[in-house]
């Protein structure tokens, strides 16, 4: 046979190679989806135990303020309503939010259009090392001086939404901001020389073009903060009250999903009615952050069709 | 002799040590339209880009010299350099439409302005729009991104959202170069038809434009201006040697 036909027909060492690597990758792959797909099994079969096993109303948990699931009211129902925390863990993440959008935009304006050397020399590094400082580092601080000062200020324990939104706020503010700042930069340099060369201030710019054209980018890197800050359970817990009770007002105990969940999920039997309750509370977090992820691919997407 | 709208003195612009601009001296006749021509790299866009201050974005950039703007040192402190561009607008080589609508594109100066009225919006941009000819292609999708149009369409909605500030001078760096011919030869007709309204300066490497077009042409080499001559003249009697090896194709 022709040498160069022959040479075509065998397999060579490097497709050999690539066969090998991708058959190693799609394994990891594999992998990794199964053990996706295990997490979600086993949360919703035990959370959704507490409904079908305990006979629970769905309804009930969540929108009964009585969270006791030792205890049985006056019915003889177990006392496992959800509401206080669902309210709470929403509470803090939208204040959070709420508070640390500003700052973070305007970081991130600072950074990319005011004074990109000085930003980027000073604001980078900050925003880095913040990222990589350990959650319960920021419930400690937030629990000896946080806490004493809302006391100070405002009377009662300290411990509540307030204290909750506030380290939320700070542990959720350098991912906001760096992610704005991708956004911001994204925005390519000739809207701005457009802008500019129209008789536009700096300010018109950044205003009416900059921001403008970056807000998919904006709103993604908020609600990754939202989803971080419904998620954070430790800083959290440290700083709440972790009281089962809706909360009245922002400085008085309250508690979140995540404080109640890491609070309680110690001191229960496994397949006992208090245990599965907490798995109810785990199921929620897991579709909420579901949500998150929805909504920053729906942004993503809109943001994609009309850059 | 007509009106110097613009006109430039022993200018010299440094691009940290690099010489990028060897001391032009150059002036502008009202309602004309100029070419600027000259191999790549001999300083045609940074010229261009100095008489409405868009170089001031850059940093490591020195320039000296005079260049006057209805006789106001357009450098001077007191110059006010967003009115400046309003009165010199520019046309870049990629179409930049914003990622806004047809409409908002256009609109874009006299939002900056404070202009509320829809009556004067409405006006403004059919006006605009029909002047850069690319009314009839939009007027039925002006709510549209600018960005669903072709490159041609584009660039003439950019020529629109300039043209709705009315400013004296439009600069236009290489406006057809991305562009298909046809697109080209509506562009070059456009202006050509604009000139009543506005003085056009260009910069372009396309030579049958350049003398078609223009009224007169500035030839550049090295960061210098080795011939400005009435464009019949420049392209049938060069005065130089340069010149005529240039346009007859020998370098650059
Ligand atoms: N931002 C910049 N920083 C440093 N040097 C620059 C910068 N812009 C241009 N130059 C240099 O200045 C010289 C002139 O560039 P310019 O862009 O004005 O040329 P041009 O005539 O417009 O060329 P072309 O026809 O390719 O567009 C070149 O040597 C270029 O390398
Ligand atoms: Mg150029």
């Amino acid at each position: 046979m022709d040498p160069i036909r022959e040479s075509l027909l065998k397999k060579s060492h490097q497709a050999k190679l690539e066969r090998r690597g991708r058959l190693l990758g799609l394994f990891c792959i594999s992998l990794i989806v199964v053990v996706v797909a295990a997490i979600f099994y086993f949360v919703a079969s035990r959370g959704l135990a507490t409904f079908y096993h305990d006979k629970i109303n769905l309804w009930d948990f969540l929108t009964k303020q009585a969270w006791n699931p030792g205890t049985k009211d006056s019915h003889g129902i177990p006392e496992v309503g959800a509401l206080p925390m669902i309210v709470g863990s929403f509470l803090v993440t939208i204040f959070a939010a709420l508070v640390a959008t500003p700052f973070a935009i305007g970081a991130a304006i600072f950074m990319t259009e005011i004074s990109p050397r000085r930003g980027m020399q000073i604001l980078k590094p900050v925003t880095e090392l913040l990222v990589g400082i350990p959650s319960v580092v920021y419930g400690f601080i937030g629990l000896t001086v946080v806490v004493p000062v809302i006391r100070y200020l405002f009377g009662g324990t300290g411990f509540g939404i307030l204290a909750g939104t506030f380290v939320l706020f700070v542990m959720i503010l350098p991912t906001v901001t760096s992610m704005s700042v991708d956004a911001l930069r994204a925005v390519p340099r000739h809207y701005r020389e457009a802008s500019l060369a129209l008789g536009a201030t700096r300010w018109q710019t950044i205003y009416k073009v900059v921001l403008r054209s970056s807000l998919p980018g904006l709103l993604t890197a908020i609600v990754f903060g939202m989803a971080r800050a419904f998620g954070e359970a430790l800083a959290v817990q440290m700083v709440i009250g972790n009281a089962a009770l809706l909360p009245h007002n922002l400085v008085s105990p309250a508690s979140t999903l995540t404080s109640i969940l890491t609070m309680g999920i110690g001191n229960t039997i496994m397949g006992s009615l208090e245990n599965n309750a907490l798995w109810s509370l785990a199921l929620i977090l897991l579709l909420m952050s579901l949500v998150f992820n929805l909504l920053i691919r729906l942004i993503g997407r809109k943001g994609a069709l009309k850059p | 002799m007509a009106e110097k709208i613009i006109t430039s003195q022993d200018v010299h612009l440094y691009y940290g040590e690099h010489e990028a601009l060897k001391g032009i001296d150059l002036d502008f006749t009202a309602h004309e339209i100029t070419a600027l021509i000259g191999p790549s790299g001999s300083g045609k866009s940074t010229y261009l880009r100095l008489l409405n201050r868009m170089n001031d974005l850059l940093p490591n950039i020195r320039i000296t010299g005079d260049i006057r703007l209805h006789g106001q040192d357009i450098y001077a402190p007191e110059t006010d350099v967003v009115q400046l561009r309003k009165e010199v607008g520019m046309v870049f080589q990629q179409p930049n439409p914003f990622p806004f609508s047809i409409y908002e594109n256009v609109i874009y100066g006299l939002r900056l302005a404070g202009e509320k009225n829809k009556t004067v919006l409405d006006e403004a941009v059919e006006s605009s729009l029909q002047a850069a000819a690319v009314w009839e292609e939009t007027k039925d999708v002006l709510h549209q991104s600018a960005l669903s149009l072709s490159g041609g369409q584009q660039q003439r909605v950019c020529i629109a959202r300039v043209l709705a500030v009315k400013p004296a001078v439009i600069l236009l760096d290489e406006p057809t170069s991305a562009l298909d011919p046809i697109s080209s030869s509506k562009i070059e007709q456009m202006l050509v038809n604009l000139k009543n309204d506005y003085t056009i300066i260009m910069v372009t490497h396309n030579m049958q434009q350049a003398a078609r077009s223009s009224d007169r042409t500035a030839f550049f080499l090295d960061g210098q201006l080795i011939e400005f001559n009435a464009t019949a003249k420049f392209f049938t009697a060069p005065a130089h040697k340069e010149s005529e090896d240039y346009i007859s194709g020998r370098f650059g």
